[in-house]
């Protein structure tokens, strides 16, 4: 996994509610048996006025120019703000990877889906909860100013507006120290491998039909 | 000292250590694998050496891909090479890695949440995961069971364990007896109607009070299956006489000696009478009325007597907006009656809705009638190939059949468009299945969440309709 310390970049909106990993990444792009190469078809249902099949050129596709992430002023965006239960649904790990892959490493919501918060950080995108009065404001900023940026500085757990105001945000201690360290979840499991075995070995006297 | 809840019980049997950094490292009793979320794990294991830590604990089935119709050219009838290269690449992991699987020809092939308690693999007091977000389905039998990603399906192949932090707990008791034609499907749309979608974010849901006892197995995997669709990783119920007999004689039960203590450790695997639920729900049973989705979110829920709710009427700025959206994609009129919404199609299936129960349910309506001339296609795709050869051995089929239902080979089917059978846009379908959202099911698709009795209304109809008007 990559390190994530610290990022500043172009705001993208995301303006409705239960944003689902349906919606992020449709079904058909699951057949790919890759992790990568999903960025082009992140929400490809409201970005492209055609059908999106996997394998398809995507380059020359119409695009739905109503569409948020196809206006130019979000060009190159990095953060995405969004409203509440982002993620729902499907538990596809496809949907952080397609939000990677288009470019966007930190996502900041009133709330998340609880598999998608953990797939997210597993693959070094941060996600941060701020109330949503907060998040209000950040909509109201990035409709207001073209090009505006935030700078997340996950050490710290800060976020610096462009007036040079500061918005604090919680992360809990382990993802935290995992993403700023680029670790590797089954190495660190495997630091614990007697653990497991005394484990199994208790249980299967305990409940031997468990194994 | 207060008791446990169901889920700190069987959270505590599983910590193999604690972190002290706020997370476990949590035991997993069997995994289900399925071709769509698999194959980037094989191969992360494959790039670092890795080899499964117990084989044993792993169970295999293809479903997502899979196609209804005829199987007799086996993978090769799949016409997508791309879910056909899927299908076949999770054929050739489980056979490099030694996991077993039932085969697209297998007759206990299925949809993995269909399979596994099935088979017997989904035990009581079990740690269940699987790279799908419905595996809460698992926990219907006293186990915690929920989805996970492929990173996350990698670990658990790697280590048997997760890094887990303990969810919150809620208690949703459905109290008293629900009125006729109600069944779990109902009962389990209303509370989401209730909690919202994102209600249950961060808690494990135990499901209880007199009308979910009530419920046969069948029922309570419907119930668990969409806590997922509450918000919750996790859903369950206690362990009762019910379960016990349900699992007893299954392929991977425990027999003889091993059954017998096995079913005395499951006396314990119900939430102790003074336990503390951080958030308890109650719901009246009898309130509840045949439900029906009318928008892009399972919450959009109401009974199928009500009308089609009204953006106007709601004060919260975002939920407004979404309703909007909502209505707009489904090509609706706010105020609208339920029961004149007429629909296209009709799926009967899915992991919510595709055991033999369901099966009983839609043919109880669809005897002796006929589909109705509006509906281009009404579908019914049984959960395994198990399921398949009872229903045929009782004549469901043919029932089906006789009233213009196509009766088909299992799999997700049309629960989420990933083979063949899908929606074109703008159709209107009334589904059995769990997710109403946008393209669900076919892009521009309109998914109607129902029961598999109103399904079946529906098809005779050709609109909404209170199953209680077919059935007397
Ligand atoms: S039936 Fe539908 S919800 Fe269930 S596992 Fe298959 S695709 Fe997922």
């Amino acid at each position: 996994m990559e390190k994530f310390t610290s990022l500043k970049a172009i705001v993208a909106p995301m303006d409705r509610p239960n944003v689902d990993t349906d919606a992020i990444i449709p079904k058909q792009f699951l057949k790919s048996i890759k992790r990568s190469g999903f960025g082009p078809n992140l929400f490809d249902e409201w970005r492209y006025l055609d059908h999106g099949e996997p394998g398809k050129d995507n380059s020359g596709r119409p695009l739905n120019e109503e569409f948020i992430l196809n206006q130019k002023r979000y060009n190159g965006a990095q953060i995405l703000i969004a409203r509440e239960n982002f993620g729902c649904g499907s538990s596809r790990e496809h949907a952080p990877w397609a939000l990677l892959d288009y470019g966007f490493q930190v996502i900041i919501a009133p709330s998340f889906a609880d598999i998608f918060y953990s797939n997210s950080f597993k693959n070094g995108i941060l996600l941060i909860k701020l109330d949503a009065d907060v998040i209000e404001q950040l909509f109201n900023d990035v409709a207001a100013n073209e090009g505006y940026e935030l700078a997340v500085d996950l050490e710290n757990q800060t976020i610096t507006k462009a007036d040079g105001s500061v918005i604090k945000f919680d992360v809990d201690e382990f993802r935290k120290h995992r993403l700023l360290n680029g670790l590797d979840d089954i190495g660190l499991t495997m630091q614990h491998v007697d653990d497991i075995k005394a484990y199994e070995q208790r249980r299967s006297a305990e409940a031997p039909w468990l194994f | 000292m207060a008791g446990k809840t169901l889920y700190e019980k069987i959270w505590d049997q599983h910590v193999v250590r604690d972190n002290g950094d706020g997370t476990a490292l949590l035991y997993i009793d069997r995994q289900l694998v399925h071709e769509v979320t698999s194959p980037q794990a094989f191969e992360g294991l494959r790039l670092a050496g890795r080899k499964l830590w117990r084989v044993d604990a792993n169970l295999a089935t293809p479903d997502h891909n899979v196609p209804t119709t005829d199987r007799s050219k086996g993978i090769a009838g799949i016409e997508d090479p791309i879910s056909r290269l899927q299908v076949e690449t999770l054929d050739q992991n489980c056979a490099e890695f030694g996991v077993t699987e039932f085969k697209m020809d297998d007759i206990r092939q299925g949809i993995v949440h269909v399979i596994g308690p099935e088979q017997g693999a989904t035990l009581p007091g079990m740690t269940v995961v699987c790279g799908d977000s419905h595996t809460s389905t698992h926990g219907a039998f006293g186990a915690l069971a929920h989805g996970i990603g492929t990173s996350e399906v990698e670990h658990v192949m790697a280590t048997q364990t997760l890094v887990q932090s303990k969810s919150k707990t809620m208690l949703i008791s459905v109290n008293g007896e629900v009125n006729a034609g109600i069944t779990a499907k109902d009962i389990v749309l209303a509370i989401i109607g209730e909690t919202g979608t994102a209600g249950g974010t961060g808690y494990a849901i135990e499901f209880g009070g007199d009308a979910i006892k009530a419920l046969s197995m069948e029922g309570r995997m419907t119930v668990c299956n969409m806590a997922i669709e509450a918000g919750a990783r996790a859903g369950m119920v206690a362990v009762d006489q019910k379960t016990i007999d349900y699992v007893e004689g299954r392929p991977y039960a425990p027999k003889g000696e091993q059954w017998d203590l096995a079913v005395k450790a499951w006396a314990d695997l119900h939430s102790d009478a003074d336990a503390k639920f951080d958030e308890v729900i109650n719901i009246d049973a009898a309130s509840i009325k045949p439900q029906v989705t009318w928008g892009t979110s399972p919450e959009m829920v109401v009974g199928v007597d009500q009308k089609v709710p009204d953006p106007a009427n709601e004060k919260d700025d975002v939920k407004r907006e979404g309703m909007v959206t909502a209505l707009n994609y489904m090509g609706l009129t706010a105020n609208t009656p339920m029961n004149e919404i007429s629909v296209d199609k009709v799926f009967i299936g899915s992991c919510t809705n595709s055991r033999i129960e369901d099966m009983r349910a839609a043919a109880e309506v669809a005897k002796g009638r006929q589909v109705a001339s509006n509906i281009k296609l009404a579908l019914v795709v049984p959960g395994s190939g198990l399921i398949k050869k009872q229903a045929e051995e009782e004549g469901l089929d043919k029932i089906f059949t006789d009233a213009g239902f196509e009766w088909r080979e299992p799999g997700c089917s049309m629960c989420l468009a990933m083979n063949a059978d899908r929606l074109e846009p703008q159709e209107r379908c009334a589904s059995t299945s769990n997710r109403n959202f946008e393209g669900r099911q076919g892009q521009g698709g309109r998914t109607h969440l129902v029961s598999p009795a109103m399904a079946a209304a529906a098809a005779i109809k050709g609109h909404f309709v209170d199953v209680n008007e077919l059935i007397k």
